[in-house]
């Protein structure tokens, strides 16, 4: 399985990567939505993208609103994975096209148990 | 401050008689990390002066704060996710066909902590059959404590507790923002009768049940409070309902009239 994960953050990629890797995920990881794209463009096929939603140059939102507009990835899975915690971005983020939603603060189960919603389980 | 061995020895004796609950020897910092706050909170200086107040007085308003402060309530939405699946995906169909003319169906979520679990289940209910408005419904839940009674009557849930395996298209649909809390809409609290019931103690009348819940408790007991529990639990359920059981526990070599049955990707327990 291979996975996408953006965020503006260096400390919060190296705790979703190593995360992901114990789960045997082969991570790319990107620090806005501009590199995300780029990063796409020669990624090869990705299960599960964890987008942040605030960062510099391109939102995370928006990330996901052109991935889903072009039809990039389509099997790819987004989870948005940010401190915005108000019932209307959760709303946006689901009409845009995300999968799922975590909010930060979050432990390693929370990441797993949705996970588990998605299908997509641990080993 | 270490708790002595005698107090911790008669802990043993009245969390059990009271909760079922079997405190295994070497538990005695799970009873000093939970007592402790108890006791400040009643304005006592340790668990000695807690243990002492109990002693004389055991019928007093601590007891239920003690019996409280013991019990595990950790749970989370969609837990172990299995179950729910096999409601959604074979359980629930078959019912409404066998219970078509009826047009009835009882549910019971024994030992339901802060509720997370019977929402589970009433989002299902609402997302997937819809046309189950139309029935009489009964959704009974039920746990020893009035605290998390009190909580799930008041589906308030913390960021953390919605994060915890609820679905984001379920919080969207099914709860209301309250400050930096999600409390869970009316629609689905007025499902759910929640209610007090020891497991151990004797029950109140209850219908017969076609689907039940009971899990992550039963393994806190001893062999014979199972035996027991599970003999109830069979007089209310019908002869073709279901029960489900916590991930680690059974009624295999408890109570044979149980026969266990493939449910979608797990079991349940069926007469
Ligand atoms: C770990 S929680 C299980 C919650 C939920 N069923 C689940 O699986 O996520 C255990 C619950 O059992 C309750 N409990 C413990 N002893 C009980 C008893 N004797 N009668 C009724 N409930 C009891 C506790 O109050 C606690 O809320």
């Amino acid at each position: 399985m291979r996975a996408l994960v953006v965020d503006d953050s260096k400390a919060m990629r190296v705790i979703l990567s190593q995360l992901l890797r114990e789960l045997r995920f082969e991570v790319v990881d990107a620090c806005d939505g501009i590199d995300a794209i780029e990063k796409l463009k020669d990624a090869g096929t990705l299960d599960l993208a964890l987008v942040d939603w605030n960062m510099p140059r391109m939102k995370g939102i928006d990330f996901v609103r052109h991935v889903r507009g072009q039809g990039l990835q389509p099997q790819m899975r987004i989870m948005m994975v940010t401190t915005e915690t108000e019932m209307d971005y959760v709303q946006q983020a689901l009409t845009a096209g995300a999968d799922e939603y975590v909010m930060k603060p979050f432990t390693k189960d929370v990441i797993l148990e949705k996970l588990g919603l998605l299908g997509i389980t641990a080993g | 401050m270490p708790i002595t061995a005698p107090d911790f020895a008669f802990l043993q004796t009245f969390v059990r008689e009271r909760s079922a609950i079997v405190l295994d020897p070497g538990k005695e910092y799970l009873a000093e990390s939970r007592l402790g706050p108890v006791a400040r909170s009643a304005g006592l200086p340790g668990i000695g002066e807690l243990v002492a107040r109990l002693r004389v007085d055991p019928r007093g308003d601590l007891t239920d704060k003690v019996i409280e402060a013991m019990t595990t309530n950790e749970t989370s939405f969609f837990r172990d996710v299995h179950p729910f699946e096999a409601l959604r995906t074979h359980i629930l169909p078959d019912l409404i066909k066998a219970r078509s003319n009826e047009r009835a169906l009882n549910l019971w979520c024994a030992a339901s902590s802060s509720g997370q679990e019977p929402y589970t289940i009433a989002m299902l209910l609402r997302e997937n059959f819809p046309a189950l408005i139309e029935w009489r419904i009964r959704f009974i839940a039920t746990d020893l404590s009035q605290e998390m009674l009190r909580r799930s009557r008041e589906g308030i849930y913390s960021q953390l507790e919605v994060n915890r395996g609820l679905p984001a298209k379920y919080l969207v649909k099914y709860f209301e923002k309250r400050g930096s809390d999600w409390q869970v809409k009316q629609e689905l609290r007025s499902m759910i009768e929640f209610r007090e019931l020891n497991l151990i103690k004797p029950w109140p009348s209850m219908p017969q049940f076609d689907i039940v819940f009971i899990r992550n408790v039963l393994i806190y007991f001893d062999l014979p409070t199972k035996r027991a529990i599970l003999g109830n639990i069979r007089k209310l359920l019908r002869s073709d309902g279901y029960l489900f059981l916590g991930g680690a526990e059974t009624t295999l070599s408890i109570d044979e009239n149980f026969k266990r049955s493939q449910a979608g990707t797990t079991w349940c327990y069926r007469l």
